[in-house]
């Protein structure tokens, strides 16, 4: 079980140690990365997702419940506490999304076989076009492979770690992303721009020149303010839908949306 | 001296992770390294500019490079032994899919790089399978899930291959391959003998002969200290 992760400091792009002790983030809490463009966001849920042991190009280490994580845990995917959805928006095997679920699963150790249409499923909630089992990974479009990859990471990734990279830029359904990990128990790790996603979260770590710069912990004003932008979000979305749809903007839907 | 053998196709990153480690041992050891290609290689150069170690290339021109590197090994262990060097590190070309390079001692290295293909693996048939360690590439150009279908696909053709996964350019959690580097044995020099079993040819390797070193073998190509576009012997 795991019950915390420790990470400890490293190094910053300029080769200084990192200014903290050791920061510690716990089962089923919510923490958002922020920070500028190439400011080392991408580099620190990296160093968890490969439990580092100064071997990163940071140098630092994480610990999982107080012990170095044994080989078997850092190498052997069924073994892997931690999922993370990248950057990435591109998948190069030759395979249908079927087969790609099944080899995954197979390297998960999850036996059950209605995981992968139920994963599809999933997926499908996620995107505006749906995909099909028997579709190639490689040619489905950027929005719907990190959906696919989503909904993989929940159902057979399945891990009590769960690490997100800009979900905010994938052109997908964030809300129900959001609300849906939020619900699930799990430490959820999100790497953002986006206001909205760091201000729902408990803990914000703040990167800088590579190096974690603060953390910061939510207060009373910040809960607040991320419910007025979460409902001005809402709107912004039924807009977005109604434009993705084809549709125009009519004084009944800024009575509706904007009043 | 220990003995490390990189194979893999181009690209996968063979010198990229070889940069890697000599970063990581040279100001511990003496670090030789010998390239073998077919007909270009800058990687002598290159890793000789930038760490300043030993190296030398050699050109395989017509022949199999596993099998030019068959010959001249003998030959480049005795260089490297003279040099003092205390780790050799070998990057074949990787082009020949029948051969393999490994040898009974020492260690041998496939690099693959994620993005070239789920079926690359099994295309490739010795230069896997033989291989003690498979080193994964690129794994900063995929997403989690699909390193970990590769790695699966490489696990169930490759059962013991000890299998991890860099970025080379960062060299990203390579801690195990670095301790099984310095715990791998001193090699013996004379019992180097080939792995796999050599395709059918016409040279003495060809027909089966996998005895390192030129004593043994006569006919094909010339020593590795030769002129440059002279190392291929083409026959009286
Ligand atoms: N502490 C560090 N030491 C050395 N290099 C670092 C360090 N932190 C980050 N880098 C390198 O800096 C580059 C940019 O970092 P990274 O990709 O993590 O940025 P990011 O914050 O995720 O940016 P973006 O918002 O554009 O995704 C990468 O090449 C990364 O490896
Ligand atoms: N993004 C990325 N690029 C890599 C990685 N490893 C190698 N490369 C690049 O791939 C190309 C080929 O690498 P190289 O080490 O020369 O491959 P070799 O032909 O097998 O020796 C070079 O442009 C490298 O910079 C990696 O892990 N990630
Ligand atoms: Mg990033
Ligand atoms: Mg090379
Ligand atoms: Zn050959």
């Amino acid at each position: 079980m795991i019950e915390e992760i420790t990470i400890l400091p490293g190094l910053d792009k300029t080769g200084c140690k990192e200014n903290f002790t050791y920061i510690t983030l716990k089962a089923g809490e919510t923490i958002s990365i922020v920070g500028p463009t190439g400011s080392g966001k991408t580099a620190l849920i990296t160093d968890i997702e490969l439990l580092a042991q100064g071997d990163t190009s940071t140098r630092r280490r994480v610990i999982i419940n107080g012990e170095i994580p044994a080989d078997e845990i850092r190498y052997n995917p069924a073994m892997k506490p931690i999922v993370m959805i990248t950057q990435n928006t591109k998948c190069f095997a030759d395979l249908t999304i079927e087969e790609f679920l099944h080899i995954h699963a197979r390297a998960r150790k999850i036996p059950d076989e209605k995981v992968i249409l139920e994963t599809i499923e999933l997926a499908n909630n996620f995107t505006g076009e749906k995909i099909k089992k028997d579709t190639k990974v490689t040619v489905l479009s950027g929005g719907q492979t990190r959906s696919l990859l989503i909904a993989d990471a929940i159902l057979i990734g399945a891990a009590p770690i769960i690490l997100l990279d800009e979900i905010e830029n994938a052109g997908i359904f964030k809300q129900e992303v959001v609300s849906l990990i939020q619900n699930a128990g799990k430490m959820v790790v999100f790497v953002t721009h986006d206001p909205v996603i760091a201000l729902l979260t408990k803990t914000r770590i703040i990167m800088e020149n590579g190096a974690v710069k603060n953390v910061l912990y939510q207060n009373e004003p910040e809960i607040r303010a991320a419910q007025n932008l979460l409902e001005l979000d809402k709107k912004i979305g039924n807009v977005r839908e109604e434009l993705r749809a084809g549709k125009a903007i009519t004084f009944d839907f800024l009575a509706v949306n904007f009043a | 001296m220990k003995l490390v053998i990189i194979a893999g196709p181009p690209s996968a990153g063979k010198t990229s992770l070889t940069k890697q480690i000599v970063k990581r041992f040279r100001d511990e050891i003496t670090i030789a390294f010998l390239k073998i290609d077919v007909v270009k290689a800058f990687e002598d150069i290159e890793l000789r500019k930038e760490f300043g170690i030993l190296t030398k290339k050699i050109y395989s021109g017509d022949l199999c490079p596993d099998h030019a590197g068959v010959m001249v090994l003998g030959d480049a262990v005795d260089w490297a032994e003279k040099s003092s060097a205390d780790l050799l590190i070998v990057e074949s070309a990787g082009l020949c899919l029948r051969c393999s390079p490994y040898l009974n001692q020492g260690l041998g290295i496939i690099v693959l790089s994620s993005i070239s293909g789920i079926h690359a693996p099994e295309k490739m048939g010795a230069m896997v399978s033989l291989a003690d360690i498979a080193i994964i590439t690129k794994i900063d150009l995929v997403s989690q899930a699909e390193r970990e279908v590769f790695i699966q696909k490489i696990r169930e053709v490759h059962t013991k291959i000890i299998l991890m996964e860099t970025n080379a350019l960062q060299g990203n959690s390579l801690n195990r391959l670095y301790n099984l580097i310095q715990n791998s044995p001193d090699i013996n020099k004379d019992n180097l003998v080939l792995k796999g079993n050599p395709p059918l040819g016409t040279c003495t390797i060809c027909v089966g002969k996998k005895e390192i070193g030129w004593k043994h073998h006569f006919g094909v190509i010339q020593k590795l200290d030769g002129q440059i576009a002279e190392y291929l012997y083409r026959g009286e």
